[in-house]
C-alpha cells in the first residue's frame, strides 16, 4: 500500500501527457522547428514553478512527508558526458517523438509499436553500460 | 467535463507536470523516468554481465510503479476523456511533413507512416522504431537523465549539467528535425 501513492502520482502524469498532447510525435516535431509555443510553454512553466519551489524548500529546509530531508543533489560537471549523450538523446527524441515516458504513456493508448521503441531503448541502455568505461564522462 | 475532453493548454498542463515533480520530491523521490530502463536491465539480469546493473534496483521500486501509473493514466485519458484526437498544429508544419510524404498531420496523436501497421511491416519501418530507440536509450543513460531528470528536475534546480544536456537535446533535436528526417522520411 506505501506504493499506491506513487501509482496515482504516475496516473496523474500519464493524464497529463495525453491531454496537453506531449505525447504527440507531431508536437515534438513542431517544437523542434519552433512554429508553435506550446511545447515552450509547457517545459518553461513547469521549470518556473519548479524553481520557486526549490528556492523555497531549499530556504525553509522544508521538511517533507516522508520525514528525509529533500535533498537536490548536485551534479558532477562534466560537459562531454551531457552534450554528446544529450545530443544522443536529441536524435532520438526528434525521430522517434518520444523519451522514455510518453512511450509507456502511449503503451496505454493500445499503441503496440511503442515495445518495439521500448525494446530497443533498453537495449541501447544496456549498451550503454556496456561501453561506459570507454566513453568521456 | 466539457473542459477535460479538449486538449489541456500548456498553462493547464506545465504545472501539472511540476505538481508532479513537486509530489515526488515531496515523497523523497526524483522524477526521471529513464532511470526505469537501467532498474528494468537490472531485474532482467544484466547485473552478472555488466557491472553498471549491479545495484539495488529495490530501491527503484517506487519508479516502477509510477511507471504502471502513467500507462494506466494513457489508457484513462485515450478512452475516458478524449473525444477528439485531432491535434491543432501550426499550419508550417502541416505543410513542411506535407512535403516529407507524412499525409494529414494532426489528424491523429502519431504519424501511421511511423507507427501504423504498414510502417511495421517493412525492415526500414521497424529499423527506423529500433534505431531511435537505441539513441534514446543509450543518450538518456550517458547524458544521466532524459526530459523529466534534466529538463524538468534539473533546471529546477538550477543544475548547470542539466541545461548542458537540455542544450545537447536541442542540438540533437534540430540536426534530426532539419538535416536528417528529410532523408529518412
Amino acid at each position: 500500500m506505501k506504493y499506491i501513492k506513487f501509482l496515482l502520482t504516475g496516473v496523474l502524469f500519464g493524464v497529463v501527457m495525453s491531454k496537453a498532447e506531449i505525447i504527440s510525435w507531431f508536437r515534438i516535431y513542431e517544437m523542434f522547428r519552433f512554429d508553435a509555443f506550446h511545447m515552450y510553454g509547457i517545459i518553461g512553466s513547469a521549470v518556473v514553478i519548479g524553481m520557486i519551489f526549490v528556492k523555497y524548500t531549499k530556504r525553509k529546509e522544508l521538511c517533507c512527508i516522508e520525514k528525509k530531508p529533500i535533498e537536490f543533489k548536485d551534479k558532477n560537471l562534466s560537459i562531454p558526458r551531457y552534450l554528446i549523450g544529450g545530443v544522443i538523446f536529441g536524435l532520438g527524441w526528434a525521430m522517434t517523438g518520444a523519451c522514455p515516458g510518453p512511450m509507456f504513456v502511449l503503451l496505454g493508448h493500445g499503441v503496440f509499436s511503442m515495445l518495439i521503441l521500448i525494446m530497443s531503448a533498453l537495449l541501447g541502455t544496456y549498451l550503454y553500460g556496456l561501453v561506459k568505461d570507454q566513453l568521456p564522462h | 467535463m466539457e473542459f477535460i475532453s479538449q486538449p489541456w493548454p500548456w498553462y493547464v498542463a506545465g504545472p501539472l507536470i511540476a505538481l508532479v515533480m513537486i509530489t515526488l520530491t515531496m515523497f523523497s523521490k526524483s522524477f526521471g523516468f529513464s532511470a526505469n530502463l537501467r532498474t528494468m536491465c537490472s531485474i532482467g539480469g544484466a547485473g552478472r554481465r555488466v557491472d553498471f546493473f549491479n545495484f539495488d534496483w529495490k530501491s527503484q521500486i517506487w519508479n516502477l510503479v509510477f511507471l504502471a501509473g502513467a500507462i494506466i493514466g494513457g489508457y484513462i485519458a485515450a478512452n475516458y476523456l478524449t473525444t477528439d484526437t485531432s491535434i491543432a498544429l501550426s499550419s508550417n508544419t502541416v505543410a513542411s511533413l506535407a512535403s516529407l510524404g507524412i499525409e494529414n498531420a494532426g489528424s491523429s496523436f502519431l504519424p501511421t507512416e511511423i507507427f501504423g501497421f504498414d510502417a511495421l511491416s517493412s525492415i526500414g519501418g521497424i529499423a527506423y522504431l529500433v534505431v531511435g530507440g537505441l539513441l534514446i536509450g543509450f543518450g538518456s543513460r550517458y547524458a544521466g537523465g532524459c526530459t523529466s531528470g534534466h529538463a524538468i528536475t534539473g533546471l529546477s534546480a538550477l543544475q548547470l549539467p542539466s541545461l548542458i544536456a537540455v542544450i545537447g537535446f536541442f542540438i540533437g533535436g534540430l540536426i534530426m528535425t532539419f538535416f536528417i528526417l528529410p532523408i529518412i522520411l
